[in-house]
């Protein structure tokens, strides 16, 4: 049971931590400038977006519960049930920040979850 | 002609630094917490007692570190390779996880999860094929 708990936090915390660290950006707006100096500023002007702050904290945890779960089950398996991010990223993406997921990209999610349903059953 | 052949050699090679050193900490951060041992979090003094662990581990710094170098190619790439081409690449590394697993830690995987992640892969590489800007410029 823990062990779904920390892969429900590793895929969930880690999405919703992309998923707002991606909304801060949009806020920030486009990088256009790669000289040091201006990656700087727009870390600054980044971390001034609480949504940012938001994303680390959920993406810290979803680190720390991947430890958790890579302590209890082998790195075989962990790895790719992880990629279900890409169905909780494309849930996300189309009602959080409102994007088109086109049905092309629906099938490569379902492929991914096809995969990882494999994956799960597919021990000795 | 030799800023195009120094571009894609530039590509290649950070993609390549991505497919080995994402896997590679992974495995790492697995060997590390395998040695640590079940992680049970029952109480404050409990968790922090793992916490501990865990940032005393040189296995686990080793792996922070290759994940930081596939973070640092991941970011540079992207500053001037398109996504809808740099993200396949994510793919291989669930291929290349299982392989790590399989010969550097001796996880046994059987034909069916190998099944598994190849369908991942492919799943992955649709998603890779799909425009990687759906909305408008604000």
């Amino acid at each position: 049971m823990l062990v779904f708990i920390f892969y429900f936090l590793v895929i969930c915390a880690g999405t919703g931590g992309e998923l707002c660290v991606s909304r801060a950006m949009k806020a920030v707006g486009e990088v256009k400038d790669f000289r040091p100096a201006a990656l700087v500023g727009v870390v600054l002007r980044a971390l001034r977006v609480s949504w940012m702050w938001i994303g680390l904290g959920l993406m810290a945890t979803a680190f720390f519960s991947l430890l958790a779960v890579l302590s209890r089950q082998n790195v075989s398996v962990v790895v790719p049930v992880t990629a279900l991010s890409y169905g909780a990223g494309a849930l996300g993406g189309r009602f959080f920040l409102g994007e088109r997921v086109t049905s092309r990209r629906w099938a490569g999610v379902l492929l991914v979850c096809l995969g990882v349903a494999l994956v799960i059953v597919g021990g000795r | 002609m030799t800023s195009s052949g120094g571009l894609h050699f530039k590509t290649y090679l950070l993609i390549f630094f991505m497919v080995i050193f994402g896997p590679l900490g992974n495995v790492l951060l697995g060997k590390g917490m395998k040695h640590i041992g079940a992680v049970s979090i029952g109480t404050p003094a409990e968790a922090l007692h793992v916490l501990s662990r865990v940032l005393t581990s040189g296995t686990i710094w080793l792996g922070i570190g290759s994940l930081m170098i596939f973070f640092a190619a991941n970011m540079l790439v992207l500053s001037w390779a398109d996504y809808s081409y740099v993200q396949p690449a994510s793919s291989v590394a669930y291929g290349m996880s299982a392989l790590m697993a399989h010969f550097l830690l001796r996880e046994a995987v059987t034909p069916t999860r190998w099944v598994g992640v190849a369908i991942i892969c492919l799943g992955v590489l649709v998603v890779g094929h799909t425009p990687p800007r759906t909305t408008e410029h604000s």
